[in-house]
């Protein structure tokens, strides 16, 4: 992906409105946002302050009310459904806070989906799911399904299905809320490794202020918009 | 190909309301094999008749018998090849439930009225030069063990011979086989020379007639001509073409076709909901892995294909072990013990009913896979 004065994603003038019957939700309103190549943000916020929707809206999952969203110097804002999803898959990595991994699959399956949708062969693809879950140490639980991991696993496992394409930009909603503290920090260990060792850009949403402080960067959201400063 | 694993696993999720649902489509494919078998014996391989055979029959009913002096009259008719008789014999053999056709023909012609009876000569030699010669089908001898060299008694019922005596005693010389699967092997043929000199009663009289025209074309017209021929006589003849025989005798039972068709409509409307029902609930259930696959790059089109695939695929597997199934049992033979002499599955129903389960995985899988291919991902990943 390429990059733009070594911005990677930039958000200018966004505004996401909802409608709850006649009465119209403002959840994101003019916001501006750059977040530079390799950067590790962490987004804050109370419920509800728009946190998961300023990410999917970054992961192209959703569509702005108003404004542009550029990522890689492309705007994916007013890309058709069909081009959106062929971005993702080739640009974005999402990592859940409930996982979502598929049950009926193993590990390396689980982790392989993402490559189903790029032409490499399965041996190529073999070689990528040996990687990733290389990556997050877990090359011995590839033959595992989710329900026999525990969550702290499962979660690598889904961090190991986000990288398996190699992705610029890793979307994290609150990847450390379902774990322990232990496990929180082993997950929190591998983003920081993700990102000071592989180069990789992530964005990460959580509660948590000890979470938040592992990251370069935390930007706060309140009533629709950002700071930098904590809310009172 | 890609895909199948997840498609496949998909299956597996839930593997009770998948084996039910499997069964029920396996059953009604079953259900479907009988059916088009039940039909093919009604239309007695109407598929398969000589096209250029008239039955000339009593006008006032098939019961009623003629002369035996119309075969020559026939025979000078203009655009008749040949012809020959054949008569109801209705004995029993062993009991009654053991059913299958009798009839004292003239061998050389009604082989030759019937070519796709085969007959190894040897065997046509051995029962031109016995009287009390008979030959069997092929199904009819298998069915009771029946090898050439045996003694056939049969206990007439209509046909008694001369002394009031009830058993006629055949000898079994040859055992013909047919040309094509939809050929009749369930007859059993005897000499009519020995039958007309035996017989209490009707001496010179015969059942039906069966006639050679020389252009399938004008078949019509030659059947008009016979009948015109015995007009105003004692025994009025009533002359169709074989397939109109065949036909007007199924439609004595019913509309076979109908009511076939009105059956398997249930039925399969039936399935559609049942399979419907589990690929709606399949798709209900996940709705968050549908979207997070849809997260993760799957577009609309590949999430509409996997339902739809997994769909079809519990549908064709349902429907090809049905099939194969019913394409076993219906091998055995007919269950009616005889009634349907003609008992098999057309090899183009096969196709059919292949087609018939990938249009009901369609169509029990295309609402879901509308929902699944609709749905938002950032509503379905709220769902959580």
């Amino acid at each position: 992906m390429s990059e733009n004065n070594g911005v990677l994603v930039r958000a200018n003038g966004v505004d996401r409105s909802f409608r709850r019957g006649a009465e119209k939700i403002e959840v994101l309103s003019k916001l501006d946002l750059e977040i530079p190549t390799g950067e590790f943000l962490c987004l804050m916020g109370p419920s509800g302050s728009g946190k998961s929707t300023l990410l999917n809206l970054i992961g192209g999952l959703d569509r702005p009310s108003a404004g542009t969203v550029e990522v890689g110097g492309k705007r994916i804002d007013n890309m058709s459904g069909r081009k959106l999803a062929s971005w993702r898959a080739r640009h974005v990595g999402l990592v859940f806070q409930f996982y979502n991994l598929l049950p009926v699959l193993s590990a390396a399956r689980n982790v392989e989906l993402p490559l189903l949708l790029t032409p490499l062969s399965k041996s190529e693809r073999k070689k990528q799911v040996e990687t990733a879950l290389s990556i997050v140490g877990l090359t011995q639980r590839a033959k595992h399904y989710p329900g026999t991991l525990s969550g702290g696993e499962q979660q690598r496992v889904g961090i190991a299905r986000a990288i398996a394409t190699d992705p610029t930009l890793l979307l994290c909603d609150e990847p450390t809320g379902d774990l322990d503290r232990k496990s929180g920090d082993e997950i929190l260990d591998l983003l920081h490794a993700l990102s000071k060792d592989h180069g990789k850009t992530i964005v990460m949403v959580t509660h948590d202020p000890h979470a938040a402080a592992r990251a370069d960067r935390v930007l706060y959201l309140d009533e629709g918009r950002l700071t930098s400063e904590v809310p009172e | 190909m890609k895909y199948a694993h997840l498609i496949w696993s998909n299956l597996k999720r839930k593997k009770v309301r998948t084996t039910l649902t499997f069964l029920s489509i396996l059953i009604a494919f079953i259900l479907f094999g009988y059916m088009v078998a039940i039909k093919t014996a009604f239309d007695m391989g109407v598929s398969v008749v000589g096209e250029d055979r008239l039955v000339v029959r009593h006008k006032v009913s098939i019961v009623q018998l003629l002369p035996e002096s119309y075969e020559a009259r026939m025979e000078d008719l203009e655009g008749v090849a040949e012809a020959t008789h054949a008569t109801w014999f209705g004995g029993v053999y062993q009991r009654p439930s053991n059913f299958f056709a009798q009839m004292p023909v003239k061998p050389e012609e009604y082989m030759a009225m019937y070519p796709e009876f085969i007959l190894p000569e040897e065997q046509m030699d051995a029962w031109l030069s016995t009287r009390t010669g008979a030959i069997a089908g092929r199904a009819t001898a298998e069915r009771f063990g029946w090898e050439v060299g045996d003694r056939i008694p049969i206990q007439a019922t209509i046909w008694l011979r001369q002394g009031g005596e009830q058993t006629w005693e055949f000898d079994l010389v040859g055992i013909y086989d047919g040309a094509e699967q939809a050929t009749d092997t369930t007859q059993f043929l005897f000499r009519y020379d020995y039958f007309d000199e035996a017989r209490q009663m009707g001496r010179g009289a015969i059942g039906w007639y069966l006639v050679r025209v020389d252009d399938p074309d004008r078949a019509a017209q030659v059947a008009d001509a016979i009948d015109a021929e015995f007009a105003n006589s004692p025994a009025e003849t009533s002359a169709e073409t074989e397939m109109a025989f065949i036909q007007g005798f199924a439609k004595q039972v019913g509309n076979i076709g109908a009511i076939m068709v009105g059956v398997l409509s249930a039925v399969f409307f039936t399935i559609l909901l049942v399979a419907g029902n589990t690929m709606a609930q399949a798709v209900r259930e996940r709705l968050n892995e549908i979207g997070v696959l849809k997260a993760i790059g799957f577009t609309d089109g590949q999430v509409l294909g996997m339902v739809l695939a997994e769909s079809c695929l519990l549908a064709l597997l349902g429907g090809v072990v049905g099939l194969l199934i019913v394409w076993y049992l219906i091998s055995l033979g007919d269950p009616t013990g005889g009634a349907l002499p003609i008992f098999f599955i057309p090899p183009g129903a096969f196709t059919i009913g292949v087609a018939m389960a990938a249009g009901l995985g369609l169509l029990a899988g295309i609402f879901p896979a509308l929902q699944a291919s609709r749905l938002r991902v950032a509503d379905a990943l709220r769902r959580d």
